[in-house]
């Protein structure tokens, strides 16, 4: 954040528009270059954090999958909050929402 | 060694074809034997800009269907005779070329000349294939507005498939006052996002559309107007020599332009 969007802030203006571009350019490359649509990567999420809380219990409100994109290089960031381990994991059928 | 250097964009109207014709004339004048090719056959322009238009015969078609020499084909610039265009095809053409047709054309004007440039058609179907199999290293014209540094992101993925290399980055039609005031994204935004380096930086400038109209690139007669002066050392850095880049939006520019940067100081 700069000083200006720092004072738009404060005086409730509209940012200047080029942190604007950046930011919205930053998210549809990292989908363009993952080539992911926001469904295939929904269910991706989906099913990560399934197996995820199979092992320990998660904060599913909490939790935050999402794809990031820096030196044109783009990972898949997970951020998930453990509320506690589950001594034994468990079976892949019984997985909670 | 000649050096093939493909000139994409992805997105149109960014200013491929005048980058062509200016860094064309520009190398062609400090030195280097040059051939500009105009890949995009369907809407050519590159004769336009350069002011050939009346003197194409033939193109490279009919060099490869061996009705012509090439040195018949080859239109060669009269004031600046170390520049020669070659048309890929004509608009009446209605089978395109292949990428072999490509990569033969090309082979024969590298043995000919130091540089050839190609002039990419916009998007990334068959005549961008045709063009980027042909070529060695490529520069991306981009413009700071996110539809061209989006189309541009697509066009660098397909040439690092293609072990295209090195890839450089030019900045098009930047508004320098527009940038300081961050209404427009900084050079920074998209050296970052495109990851690539940056070959040159040429601000918007009235002159470029006067020399359009005229048929003569500014760099033919010296010009010294910003962008002229840009397209030069874009040239200049091509043949090896260190030219600085300055960031246009960051000049001093008195206290409107300081109080400005003061505002882009990032406080976290």
């Amino acid at each position: 954040m700069t000083l200006r969007d720092l004072i738009d802030k404060l005086l409730g203006r509209q940012a200047a528009s080029a942190s604007t571009a950046r930011q919205r350019l930053q998210l549809v490359l990292a989908h363009d270059r993952s080539d992911l649509n926001p469904e295939l990567l929904e269910q991706m999420r989906r099913e990560i954090l399934e197996v995820v809380s199979r092992y320990v219990e998660i904060d599913l409100d909490e939790g935050d999958v999402s794809l990031e994109t820096e030196d044109r290089v783009t990972a898949l960031v997970a951020n998930l909050p453990i509320k506690r381990a589950r001594t034994t994991p468990l079976p892949a059928s019984a997985a909670p929402a | 060694m000649s050096r093939t250097i493909l000139i994409c964009s992805g997105k149109g109207g960014v200013g491929k074809t005048t980058l062509t014709a200016n860094l064309g004339i520009a190398l062609a004048r400090q030195g280097s034997s040059t051939a500009v090719l105009d890949a995009d056959f369907g809407l050519r322009n590159l004769d336009l800009l350069l002011g050939l238009e009346n003197r194409i015969v033939y193109t490279a078609q009919e060099v490869l269907a061996e009705s012509c020499r090439l040195e018949q084909a080859l239109v060669r610039h009269k004031q600046e005779p170390n520049l020669s265009l070659l048309p890929a095809g004509n608009p009446r053409m209605l089978e395109w070329l292949t990428p072999d047709d490509m990569q033969k054309i090309v082979g024969l004007l590298e043995d000919r000349f130091d540089f050839v440039l190609i002039d990419c058609p916009a998007g990334i179907e068959d005549g961008f294939k045709n063009a980027a199999a042909a070529s060695k290293e490529a520069i991306v014209v981009t413009t700071p507005e996110v539809s061209a540094v989006r189309d541009a992101d697509r066009v660098i993925g397909l040439l690092q498939t293609r072990a295209i290399e090195p890839i450089q980055l030019v900045l098009n039609r930047v508004r320098p006052r527009m940038m300081a005031n961050q209404e427009m994204l900084a050079v920074s935004d998209v050296t970052d996002i495109l990851a690539l380096p940056l070959l040159g930086l040429v601000v918007e400038d009235e002159q470029v559309i006067v020399s359009t109209n005229r048929g003569e690139p500014l760099t033919l007669n010296g010009s010294r107007s910003p962008a002229g002066l840009a397209y030069n050392n874009v040239a200049r850095r091509l043949r090896g020599e260190e030219v600085p880049i300055v960031d246009p939006s960051k000049e001093p520019q008195g206290m409107r332009a300081k109080l400005s940067r003061l505002m882009q100081t990032k406080i976290f």
